[in-house]
Parts: structure tokens; sequence; C-alpha cells
């Protein structure tokens, strides 16, 4: 644990300090952002669509099939978006940081690197660091649109519901609280995305085995990490919403 | 032809390495001058890598003091430890090349990241040429290390340690898991970068022909060749001493005469396996 902690404070801190690696970081952003875009796109999309199927059905025993966009966009922006886009993200790039950084460990690059004047936080994971941060919350308003857009196809493809007004109701039921806690967690989970894939590679000991026990660690951590985050960060919203609304 | 100086190069003091409570080094303590060679032996495990790294600070010791050019580098900062690193060459035993970058990219690494170093730009192309043309390796700028065999990459790995001409070298088991050619060869190629740059060579291995070649064979500029070292009073073989290691100890520390003396049956053992 506290290796962790020192590994994200080295990490944080030399976002602030020379040298700055930009071609690492906009490779990374590449990397992370434009090949998790069709995955984050599949994913929003469907997700989307089965929650407009699923939420027509429930809304119908009140008679209120027209809120089906309502329930969407709140669902997809404040919480499904993030989550399944930050878990598409874990399981794409947190494992590959693992393997990746895990595989120059075992074969003495990074102390290579050390060896011939580079910090291999400052040139490694620095930049995982930045890229997540700035690409994850962008994936996450692609996959909110996507998905929204998704219940749209079901809600006037299959259940024949006024297409304007799924788009109406969708955009009025959002607000800034909701956008807010929407950018939010992703950035949050940008971080453990990060950190987690990058700290168990620089662990990573024992040859090809270690590395592939690494590569499961980092993906198994970094998801059950952003589920439980996921439920503080929302319970700091609520409570919030509750304690504004109350005399 | 090298010779010494008397400058303490490294200095280990009673340093004790371990990790989660196994001891790697125990209590060890030599030192290295300038200009003079080590060749550290031992079995697998017995603690020779580990030395290696705690020299260049990337592993820190748990007592006991290392003193790199006269400078005590126990404490620095990682920071710290980058200036005096850029003085290090260092062969690691996989050679350690990145993987991702292409052997001219991978040797002038040193040249562009090592701040003390200072090489302005347009002397990069050439030094990297230099020093891959020094290993013989001169046609394999723009390919990758996965495409190199064994031999070559250790070679290209050379390069890079020496491209910033450092007077320090260290070499860990340079000739593992090559066949005797080019075990011959990278060996040759150590001994020549000793006796052309003068340099002070710390040689971690296993096998003890490497040792016995370095202590009595020298390089001959005119001829390209290695030659006897005793050929005209040279004092290689005087400025030679073999460390031998065994569970993080050293258990010897003399000059190839002395070792030759030893009756220890663990270090007879790298004699026999050396046909001495």
């Amino acid at each position: 644990m506290q290796d962790f902690f020192t590994l994200a404070g080295r990490a944080i801190r030399n976002v602030f300090r020379k040298p700055h690696y930009s071609d690492d970081i906009f490779l990374q952003m590449d990397y992370i952002g434009v090949g998790s875009m069709p995955i984050v796109v599949l994913t929003g999309f469907f997700s989307g669509a089965v929650m407009a199927l699923q939420l027509a059905r429930a809304l119908a025993r009140w008679g209120q099939q027209g809120q089906v966009g309502t329930a969407v966009a709140i669902t997809l922006v404040r919480e499904l978006g993030p989550v399944l886009t930050s878990l598409m993200v874990a399981g794409r790039n947190a494992s590959g940081m693992a393997s990746e950084i895990g595989s120059m460990k075992v074969t003495e690059q990074i102390d290579a690197m050390r060896a011939l004047g580079t910090d291999p936080i400052q040139k490694l994971v620095t930049p995982r660091l930045i890229a997540t941060c700035v690409v994850l919350p962008l994936l996450t308003v692609i996959a909110d649109f996507i998905g929204i857009f998704g219940g749209y196809a079901v809600a006037a493809g299959l259940l024949d519901l006024n297409g304007p007004r799924y788009w109406q109701t969708a955009w009025q039921a959002l607000q800034w609280n909701d956008l807010t806690q929407g950018l939010l967690k992703p950035f949050v989970f940008a971080f453990i995305i990060a950190l987690i894939g990058c700290y168990y590679g620089l662990r990573a000991t024992g040859g090809t085995q270690g590395v592939g026990r690494a590569t499961t660690q980092a993906m198994v951590g970094a998801s059950v990490l952003i589920f439980i985050i996921t439920f503080f960060l929302t319970r700091i919203f609520t409570s919030q919403l509750v304690s504004s609304s109350s005399p | 032809m090298p010779t010494s100086d008397g400058k303490s190069v490294v200095r280990f003091e009673h340093v004790t390495v371990s990790f989660e409570g196994v001891p790697a080094l125990d209590d060890v303590s030599f030192d290295v001058c300038q200009g003079e060679t080590r060749i550290i032996l031992g079995a697998a495990s017995s603690g020779k890598t580990v030395l290696l790294k705690t020299a260049l600070g990337l592993v820190r010791p748990d007592s006991g003091s290392v003193y790199l050019f006269e400078q005590d580098i126990t404490h620095m900062t990682e920071r710290e430890l980058f200036d005096i690193r850029s003085k290090v060459g260092m062969l690691f035993q996989e050679s350690a090349l990145f993987d991702s970058l292409t052997i001219k990219e991978n040797v002038a690494y040193p040249l562009l990241n090592q701040k003390s170093i200072q090489c302005p730009l347009e002397d990069v192309d050439r030094r990297v040429k230099e020093a891959l043309h020094f290993v013989e390796l001169d046609q394999t700028l723009a390919r990758f290390p996965s495409e190199l065999s064994g031999g070559m990459r250790r070679r290209a790995a050379i390069a890079r340690a020496v491209v910033t001409e450092p007077p320090l070298v260290l070499y860990d088991s340079p000739t593992a898991g090559l066949d005797p050619i080019t075990a011959y060869t990278i060996m040759a190629l150590v001994i020549k970068e000793r006796d052309v740059a003068n340099t002070t060579t710390l040689i971690v291995t296993h096998r003890f022909q490497d040792g016995l070649l370095t202590a009595n064979f020298r390089y001959n500029p005119e001829s390209g060749q290695l030659v006897p070292a005793h050929e005209n009073g040279n004092q290689t073989r005087h400025l030679t001493k073999f460390i031998v290691m065994r569970d993080a100890k050293i258990v010897f520390l003399g000059t190839e005469a002395e070792l030759e003396t030893v009756t220890d049956p663990y270090i007879s053992k790298f004699r026999r396996q050396g046909g001495g």
C-alpha cells in the first residue's frame, strides 16, 4: 500500500517537473484514446439500447414509457457511462500497461533506463497517467452520447416511441450535478487505471509468469477499485443533493 | 595499455544488502582503483549481479557504504545519482536493450538522456556510428533488437555502454548463454575497450576462462588482435584481480597466482573449469 502511494505521489509530482516526455504522452493518448474507441462505442451503444428495452418494460407498468429518454440519460451519464467505459479501458489498458512495463522490468530495461539517466516513473508512469486522465473523460462523453443514441434507436425503431420526445426528455433530465459527476468519475478512475497498471508492472518479478500475474492483478485490481470508488463518489453526490434539497 | 594512478573508483565498505530478509550481499568490502580490473566469479545466486547493481546505485545497501569516484553514493537521491552514473557504462545480463527502439536509438539513448554528457545533437550520429563500428555492428543501425542474434545484441549493448566513453564499465555476465566463438568475440571487445580507453572494469562471470583471458591478454591496436599480456612488461596481470563470491560473501580476493594456490574446494571448482 505504501509503495503504491509513493508511486502515485512521485508520478503526480513529475507532472510539474522537467523533463516532460510529450511524445510519450501523445503516443499513449493515441493508444488509449483512439485505440479504445471501438470497444467504448460498442459498449456504449448496446448498454444504452439494452437499458431502453428494459426500462421501457418497467415504465410501461405506470404508463410512463415516454420517460425512457430520461431514465437512459440519467443512468448513463451519472453511472453506467463512466463505469463501463472505465472498465473497458481498465481491461484493455491497465493490463496493457502492466504487461508492457512488467516485461521491461523482468528484462532489466527499467534498470537500464535508471542507469542511463532516466527516471522510469517520469518516462513511463507520468505520461500514461496524464494521457489516461485526458482521454478517459473524453471517451466517457462519447460513450454517453452513443449510449443515449442506442437508447433512441431502440425506442424509436423497436418500441415505436416518439423519437423527438425521447431526445427532449433525455436533454431536460440532465442537470449540472449529473454532468459534474459524469466527468469527475472517469477522471478519478483514470488515476486508478494508470497507477494500478504501472504499479503492478513495476513490481513484476519472475520472468514471463510474473508478467502474466502482474497483468491479471492490474486488471482485477483496477476493476474492483472502480466499483468501490464509484459507490463512494455516488454517495457523496447524492448526499449533497439531499442536503441541498432539504429545507 | 592499462595503467593505474591509484585513485579509488569503486569502494565497498562492509556493505550488506538483503531482499525480504535473505542476504544478497553480506559484509562485502573491496576497493578498485582507476585502470584496474576485477573479475567477479561465483555460482548462481551468490550475489554477483547485486554487487554490480549496488555499485551503480540501482540497489541500496541496508548497511555499509558504497563509494563511486570517491563520492559516497549510499544515501544519494535518484536524481543526484544520475550525474555520477553518467561516468559508468553497464552491460546488463540480458543486454537490456530497449525493444521499442532501433539499435541506433538504443546506442544514442545515453548521449541524449544523460544531462551531464551534453553531447551536441549534430555529434550524436557520428558517435553512435563510431560505437557501433567499435563492436563491428555497422550495418545494424535501423534494426530492432529482436532482429539480432544473442551475440549481436550483446555487442550492441556494449556499444551503448561505452558510447559516452565512461571511465568505469561494469559487465554482468557478458558471455552467458553464448557459444564459445561468440563468447571469445565479446571478451575480445571487453579487453579492447579496457585497453583502448584505459577504463576501470568490473566483470561478473561464472566462466573462469573469461577471467584468464582478461588477466593474460591485451589488445594490440596495430594488429587489431589480442596478444599475451606479459610481453613488453605490460602490467595487465598486476592490475587484474579475482573476487570469488559464495552465499553473498566474498570468499577470495587476490591475483591469479594467489588463486592458483587456494585449496578450498568451492574456489578450486572455478579453476578446474578454466583448465587450471
